[in-house]
């Protein structure tokens, strides 16, 4: 086979003229991602439209590979309606359902064509489903667009649940199809939390921009911001001061560890686990006091700024922390420890909820529930930026893809970043904390990778001969993920599904937008 | 079982005094109420205003800011060359009325107890439903963090309850989303009265940094009657806990 691969190569954070990405044809495009996205591991990090002057649509498409640890960028300009990669890149299956939704185009031969998050299209002359201009578009309450999949049979039902769930959660659907306690198909539609970030993006950078950044998805306030300042830093080709990437690090992973530990505690709660609930519920409040202490608040808000960190660590916080971590972490693995001997809690979480490796694969899930399945992925190894290439984190991975594998890697992370902090905290770099950063580069792209505590954090800034952003593209982990949790539930007791779904804890808001 | 027995003692009581004892005590650079001079205003200065993401500041014979919209960021602080805003430690800042969240520096008007009828019926057990209408997860985590050890929320007979049916309030947070609006409307709508709302965080409040956004309803007031206005982006839980026990009557007015 003849390589077809038409792209430009660039790093994470690394901006590039947008006149180097080549424009090709969509079969192009079609080959080029068949061929870059078969090899284990490697992901579609983004696809996105940007239009064109002349009123078609542009298409980027952003992979990257852990073997090559490089980024490769390429276009394609399609009209309002074109062949559908997803039949031959399966990877494409939610970009193309959200090209769809934001700019009108229809690509013919999509499996499930259905709108991702329920809006008006961005581009009024065209709408997939064929909407008028200033239709109502509500999740779930209307036709177009909204059927869902369907089994017929003697004694099948369905069951919907939400948008408002039980406990203290955010907002989305859930539609089962099954045969007594049996699931069958589970299709999650979302939507509802959708707040129009992206648009308001574009013509920033601007004083709310950060602000969006670390409300994106606030439980990732550190791993969005940071996305964010990379992105500028290269934008702008500022190069930090290494304590200020230091501490970066040291909050991004306070971030994992409370919500991991959180995680550990509900999915405990989950199978009435009692003991870990209680002291895990505790615990991440511990973690997240620790990012309080450093910048004020409790989820990192106020801290990472393009071009460093806002606030510093000084030799007495130092000690405060020292003592905190290894204090909640001493607590953290006597409270876990309790799940792995207990039988009660092994049958819940072992061979529950499976997505095995080739299926997590082939629909390109990332972070903690794909290194869960077996893939060994994580951008803090394979495409480190600022402190990562100081001091590696070793990963973590569980074959299975289950629960049980959810729930280890969770705990084998809480470990390494409570080792990781614990060692760097008294070895910080010195130096400032902070560079300002310039004007950003014209006409020109970014990509901009994270490993947040849910997995893959992916920004692509393009800036417009006005050096401000003309298309901001963000990427939450829980975008890939999404469709992760519906495979787990086939073929399982609808009763699991509190339990497979906290051990994904996806991000409404950080999808919605 | 030994293990689950020696965790026990391992883990300790941790269950916080609040509201008897001492204040607990916040972090140093924790970002509570707000501390405003306007004596150190230059004349026509409007920096701070100006840096405000959330236009919670106006400058009208000195500085005037709007909690309700506040992110309780420090753009501007970052901004203000003469020091005249900085950030107290202290936590409460819940009130009654939304124009109570307008603060030129002098002390709040914290949220009043219920009448007599309405704490008969819930002050010694209130049951709440929680509806996240856009938020971004921070307010419902540190709503959730509640129901922990920590602060116990079931030692003052308060409780999430699942359904509306069960409930005598609804809780809310985030600016109100144009695909969450008919849910909250129907969540309303299924609590048997008498019933409030208490509104978390400033995207509850005001739209928060959403404001304007066509795709939402710059907060809960514009779709139902809010009883108790919680400010914070997010507000730290004790702010949350005392707002709550303050409309039951359980920390008095004053304290």
């Amino acid at each position: 086979m003849t390589a077809v691969t038409e792209c430009v190569e660039t790093t994470n954070g690394q901006a590039i003229p947008l006149v180097d990405v080549p424009v090709v044809s969509l079969e192009t495009l079609r080959q080029t991602l068949q061929e870059q996205l078969g090899p284990p591991r490697s992901v579609l990090s983004a696809l996105f439209g940007v239009p064109n002057r002349s009123g078609s649509l542009r298409i980027y498409a952003v992979t990257s590979s852990p073997i090559t640890q490089r980024i490769s960028i390429c276009a394609c300009d399609v009209e309002q309606r074109y062949p559908a990669l997803t039949g031959d890149v399966t990877q494409a299956h939610w970009f193309e359902r959200e090209l769809a939704e934001q700019w009108g185009v229809v690509p013919a031969g999509h499996p499930w064509l259905k709108p991702i998050r329920f809006h008006s299209s961005y581009d009024e002359r065209f709408d997939a489903w064929g909407r008028a201009v200033g239709d109502q578009i509500l999740p779930c309450v209307q036709p177009a667009g909204t059927d869902y999949f369907k089994v017929h049979g003697d004694e099948i039902h369905e069951v919907a649940v939400g948008p408002v769930h039980a406990g203290v959660i955010e907002p989305g659907h859930f539609r089962f199809q099954c045969h007594g306690e049996r699931v069958f198909t589970l299709e999650i539609e979302l939507g509802y939390q959708h707040r129009g970030i992206e648009r308001k993006l574009v013509g920033g950078p601007d004083k709310r921009t950060l602000h969006y950044m670390e409300t994106l998805a606030g439980d990732t306030s550190i791993g969005h911001a940071t996305a964010y300042a990379q992105a500028i830093e290269g934008l702008s080709g500022v190069d930090p001061p290494m304590r200020g990437l230091a501490i970066r690090a040291l909050a991004l992973e306070l971030e994992r560890l409370a919500n991991h530990t959180g995680d550990l505690g509900a999915l405990a709660g989950d199978v009435g686990f009692l003991p870990t609930l209680s002291y895990c519920g505790r615990l991440r409040g511990d973690f997240l006091n620790a990012s309080g202490l450093l910048c004020g608040s409790r989820f990192g808000r106020g801290l990472v700024r393009p071009g460093g960190v806002a606030f510093d660590i000084d030799s007495e916080m130092c000690q405060q922390l020292l003592t905190r971590i290894a204090g909640a972490h001493r607590d953290v693995n006597g409270a876990v420890d309790l799940l792995w001997s207990a039988a009660s809690v092994l049958s819940r979480f072992e061979v529950t909820g499976t997505v095995p490796t080739d299926t997590s694969q082939a629909l390109g899930l990332v972070g903690m529930a794909a290194r869960a399945a077996g893939i060994d992925r994580d951008i803090r190894r394979d495409f480190p930026t600022g402190f990562a290439p100081q001091a590696a984190i070793p990963i973590s991975t569980w074959p299975a893809g289950d629960v049980y594998g959810r729930a280890w890697v969770r705990h084998q992370e809480i470990k390494r970043a409570c080792e990781f902090l614990l060692e760097q905290l008294p070895q910080l770099p010195p130096g400032p904390i902070r560079l300002e950063s310039g004007p950003l580069q014209r006409s020109s792209i970014v990509v901009s990778l994270v490993e947040a505590w849910r997995g893959e954090i992916c920004h692509v800034a393009i800036t417009g001969d006005d050096s401000r952003f003309a298309h901001y593209k963000v990427i939450d982990p829980s975008f890939h993920n999404w469709i992760g949790l519906a495979m787990s539930l086939r073929d399982q007791q609808i009763s699991d599904f509190p339990l497979c779904n906290k051990s994904f804890n996806l991000s409404y808001c950080g999808h919605d937008l | 079982m030994f293990k689950i027995i020696n965790q026990r003692f391992q883990q300790g009581y941790r269950t916080m005094q609040y509201p008897a004892g001492e204040l607990p005590q916040l972090p140093d650079r924790y970002r509570g109420l707000p501390v405003i001079d306007s004596t150190k205003c230059p004349e026509g200065c409007a920096k701070c205003a100006a840096a405000c993401p959330t236009d919670a500041i106006k400058i009208d014979d000195g500085v005037k800011m709007d909690l309700g919209r506040c992110l309780f960021c420090t753009d501007c602080l970052d901004a203000c060359p003469e020091g005249a805003i900085g950030y107290s430690q202290d936590f409460r800042m819940a009130t009654r009325h939304r124009d109570d969240l307008l603060t030129d520096g002098r002390a709040l008007e914290l949220a009043a107890a219920l009448d007599a009828k309405s704490l008969r019926i819930f002050g010694r057990s209130l049951q709440l439903r929680q509806v996240s209408a856009g938020g971004c997860n921070a307010c419902e985590a540190d709503i959730n963090v509640l129901s922990t050890l920590v602060f116990d929320l079931g030692r003052f007979g308060i409780k999430i309850v699942a359904s509306p049916r069960h409930a005598d309030g609804v809780i809310v947070t985030g600016p109100v989303t144009a695909n969450m609006k008919l849910a909250l409307e129907k969540t309303w709508a299924g609590i048997p009265r008498p019933k409030f709302v208490i509104a978390v965080g400033a995207c509850a409040i005001s739209g928060g940094p959403f404001a304007g956004h066509d795709e939402q309803h710059n907060g809960c007031d514009s779709v139902l009657p809010v009883d108790l206005y919680i400010p914070g982006c997010p507000p730290h839980p004790l702010t949350i806990l005392d707002g709550i026990l303050r409309m039951l009557g359980r920390i008095e007015a004053g304290k």
